[in-house]
C-alpha cells in the first residue's frame, strides 16, 4: 500500500501510544519515545514493524511516542495510523485485523 | 558474598566499610551503647545571630557531616539557603546527612558535588536529577540509604556522628525553644529534626519567626541549641503539603482499597483497641476510609494511628474511632493544624517511632501496616527504591520498620502500565519478604507462604480470590510481556542498609 499522506493515531494518555506515519523512500525508519524503551523498546519496534508489513507497507517514517501501551494498543493504533495515511480508513484490510 | 535475601554483594567494599551481609529480621536483645554530643555551655544570650555566613563560619569544618531535616518538603527555603553559603565559602568533603532528600533540594546538591563540596550522603531517599546524576555514577562514594528508624539507630550508635544540624522551624524563641506548629510555614510533627537535635554537636536553628520567651510546647528544647538565625522565610507554606487530601476516584486504587479493607476486618488483629499505620498514596489513603465504615459498623476503635500523618486519620481521632495519633511527621496541613489542636495526638521522635536497637519503638506494637511498592517480587521482597530502568527514584522511608507490625500489608496494581509490580525477582531489595505477609493487588490477594495462620482467615473472603504469588506474576508478564533485562555496571552507586545496619542490597551504576 502507497503512503499517500501524512496520518496521526493515538493520544499521549497513560497506557496509549501516539504514532506519526509518514511516507519514506527506503524502508522503514521509527523514532521511539518511551520511558520503558530500555526494557520494551525492541517489543514496541518489532510489533509496529510487523504490523506494518502485514499491511503492505514496505517504506515508511514512523514517530511514536509511547506512554507504556500494551502490544494490542501499539497494534490498533499502527492500524489506525496506517489506514489514515494510505486513505482507506473506508475499506479497513480485514485480513490484518 | 550473597545475603540472606540471596543478593549478590561486593565483598571489598563491605570489608572496606566495616559492614555485615544482612541476615534476619529479627533484632534480638543485643546491649548496645549509645553516644552524646559536645556542648559548648553559655547561659544562652548569645545564641540569635542575622547571617548564615557568620555561623557556617564558625561551626564548618572540611570533612564535617552536616544535617537537615525534610519536614518541609518540596517548600523548603532552609536547604538551599544554608548549602549556597557552603558552596561559596568553598568547604570540602562534607558528608550530607539529611533526613531525607527533597525534589527542591536536587539541583543544589548536584552542584555541591561537583564542586567537591558534598563527598558522601546518607538519606533515606532521592528522587528526579539527583536521583538520576548518583545512578549515573555522579558521586565517586556510595550513597548510603537508611529507613527512618536506622536512621535514628545510626545516630544513636554514632555510626552517622552529625557536627552541625541546620534545622528550620516556623517558630522559635531567642534560646531555641521551637516547634512545627505555629508561624506561617507550618508543618505540624518535628519528628525527624529531634534526633538531630538531640545528637548533633552543633544545632543550628533557622527561623522567619521568633516568638517571645519561653516558647512552648517546645518540641526542640533551649539545653539543645546553639544559634537562632533570623532568616526571611523558612518555607513556602503551599509546597509543604497538599491543604485538603484528594480522595481517589480512580477504579483501580479503590478497588484495592476495598480489598486492603476486607483482608484487615476479616484477619485476627481487627478487634478493639487494634492499631495500625496507613501511607499517604490514594489507595492507602482510600483504605481509611474504608476502615472508618468498618469500624463504626463493628463498634471496633483503635488503640492508635501511627506513623506519616494525613487528614482522613485525624478525622478517625477527632471521631473517636481512634485514641491516640503517634505523629512523626504530618502529610498534610488538616494534619499539621490538628496537631496543634488535640493533645491526643503526640508528636514522637524518630527513634521513638521506628529505631529498632530500642527498649521498644510504636513499630514494634503495631498491628496492620499498609505500604505501597514500586516492585514486589515472588519472594515477597519489596522495591521502593529503583525505578523500572534502574534509576534510584524513591525513599526507603519508614517501610522496612513498619513492615514488622504483625499484619504487613503490600498494596500496589498489578501492573502500572506496561511495568508489572509482581516480578520475578525486584530490581531492588528494600523490605525483606520474611516481613511482608499479603500482598493485595485489583485482581486478588496472595499469602505470604510463612504466614499459613492467615491463610484460613483470608481465604473465603466474598469477592476476593487467593493467589500464588508465582500466579500473580505471570498474569502480570502475560498482560505487559517480558522486558529485556536491565543493565548495570559493576560499579556501586549505594548501599542499602536493613534497618539493623547490616546491607540487604546495593544500586549499581546503570549502562546507557
Amino acid at each position: 500500500m502507497e503512503i499517500k499522506k501524512t496520518a496521526i493515531a493515538g493520544t499521549l494518555e497513560s497506557s496509549d501510544i501516539q504514532l506519526t506515519i509518514s511516507a519514506a523512500t527506503n524502508g522503514i525508519s521509527i523514532d521511539l519515545q518511551s520511558d520503558v524503551k530500555k526494557v520494551f523498546g525492541d517489543q514496541i519496534e518489532g510489533v509496529i514493524k510487523q504490523t506494518l508489513s502485514d499491511m503492505g507497507i514496505a517504506a515508511a517514517k514512523v514517530k511514536a511516542v509511547d506512554k507504556g501501551a500494551l502490544d494490542c494498543v501499539i497494534k490498533a493504533r499502527t492500524i489506525a495510523a496506517v489506514q489514515r495515511a494510505t486513505e482507506t480508513t473506508e475499506q479497513p484490510a480485514w485480513e490484518v485485523l | 558474598m550473597k545475603n540472606n535475601v540471596d543478593r549478590e554483594l561486593p565483598t571489598d567494599l563491605l570489608q572496606q566499610m566495616n559492614y555485615q551481609p544482612f541476615a534476619t529480621t529479627e533484632i534480638g536483645h543485643p546491649e548496645v551503647q549509645r553516644v552524646a554530643p559536645k556542648v559548648r555551655v553559655t547561659t544562652g544570650d548569645d545564641k540569635v545571630v542575622d547571617s548564615i555566613k557568620k555561623v557556617v563560619a564558625a561551626t564548618l569544618k572540611d570533612g564535617m557531616t552536616i544535617s537537615f531535616h525534610h519536614h518541609f518538603r518540596n517548600g523548603d527555603f532552609v536547604f538551599n539557603e544554608v548549602m549556597r553559603v557552603i558552596i561559596d565559602a568553598g568547604f570540602k568533603n562534607l558528608t550530607l546527612a539529611p533526613s531525607s532528600l527533597t525534589g527542591v533540594m536536587n539541583d543544589i546538591v548536584i552542584e555541591a558535588i561537583k564542586a567537591g563540596t558534598i563527598t558522601n550522603i546518607t538519606s533515606s531517599g532521592m528522587r528526579g536529577s539527583l536521583g538520576d546524576f548518583v545512578s549515573h555514577g555522579g558521586l565517586e562514594n556510595p550513597v548510603i540509604f537508611r529507613s527512618h528508624g536506622n536512621r535514628a539507630r545510626a545516630i544513636e550508635h554514632g555510626d552517622i556522628k552529625i557536627d552541625v544540624a541546620f534545622l528550620g522551624v516556623p517558630s522559635a524563641d531567642k534560646l531555641g525553644n521551637a516547634n512545627g506548629m505555629e508561624g506561617d510555614a507550618v508543618f505540624g510533627s518535628l519528628g525527624y529534626a529531634l534526633m538531630d537535635a538531640q545528637y548533633a554537636d552543633k544545632v543550628v536553628l533557622l527561623t522567619d519567626n521568633i516568638v517571645d520567651y519561653p516558647n512552648t510546647p517546645a518540641s526542640i528544647k533551649q539545653t539543645q541549641v546553639d544559634y537562632v538565625i533570623k532568616v526571611d522565610k523558612v518555607g513556602d507554606p503551599d509546597k509543604i503539603g497538599s491543604g485538603a487530601t484528594r480522595f481517589t476516584k480512580d477504579p483501580k486504587e479503590l478497588k484495592i482499597a476495598e480489598t486492603v479493607n476486607n483482608v484487615i476486618t476479616h484477619s485476627p488483629y481487627f478487634k478493639d483497641g487494634f492499631s495500625f499505620q496507613t501511607g499517604s498514596g490514594g489507595a492507602a489513603l482510600a483504605v481509611t476510609r474504608y476502615l472508618r465504615q468498618s469500624m463504626i459498623d463493628n463498634q471496633i476503635k483503635a488503640s492508635f494511628a501511627l506513623g506519616g500523618i494525613t487528614k482522613p486519620t485525624t478525622d478517625l481521632l477527632n471521631e473517636g474511632l481512634v485514641q491516640k495519633v503517634m505523629d512523626v511527621q504530618d502529610f498534610d496541613k488538616g494534619a499539621a493544624d490538628s496537631m496543634h489542636t488535640n493533645r491526643n495526638q503526640q508528636e514522637i521522635d524518630a527513634s521513638w517511632y521506628a529505631d529498632p536497637d530500642n527498649k521498644g519503638a510504636m513499630v514494634d506494637q503495631l498491628d496492620v501496616v499498609i505500604l505501597s511498592a514500586l516492585e514486589i517480587d515472588t519472594k515477597f521482597n519489596v522495591n521502593v527504591m529503583t525505578g523500572s530502568d534502574g534509576v534510584i527514584r524513591g525513599a526507603i522511608g519508614g517501610h522496612q520498620d513498619a513492615a514488622t507490625g504483625k499484619l504487613t500489608i503490600i498494596s500496589a496494581p498489578l501492573v502500572r502500565g506496561r511495568i508489572a509490580t509482581v516480578v520475578p525477582d525486584v530490581t531492588t531489595v528494600v523490605t525483606p519478604g520474611d516481613s511482608v505477609d499479603v500482598l493485595v493487588t485489583e485482581y486478588g490477594i496472595a499469602i505470604n507462604p510463612k504466614r499459613q495462620d492467615l491463610r484460613q482467615a483470608l481465604s473465603h473472603i466474598p469477592g476476593v480470590p487467593v493467589y500464588d504469588i508465582a500466579d500473580l506474576q505471570k498474569m502480570a508478564e502475560k498482560r505487559v510481556g517480558t522486558p529485556k533485562p536491565l543493565e548495570f555496571t559493576d560499579r556501586t552507586v549505594a548501599l542499602i542498609e536493613y534497618r539493623d545496619g547490616t546491607i540487604i542490597d546495593t544500586v549499581k551504576q546503570v549502562k546507557d
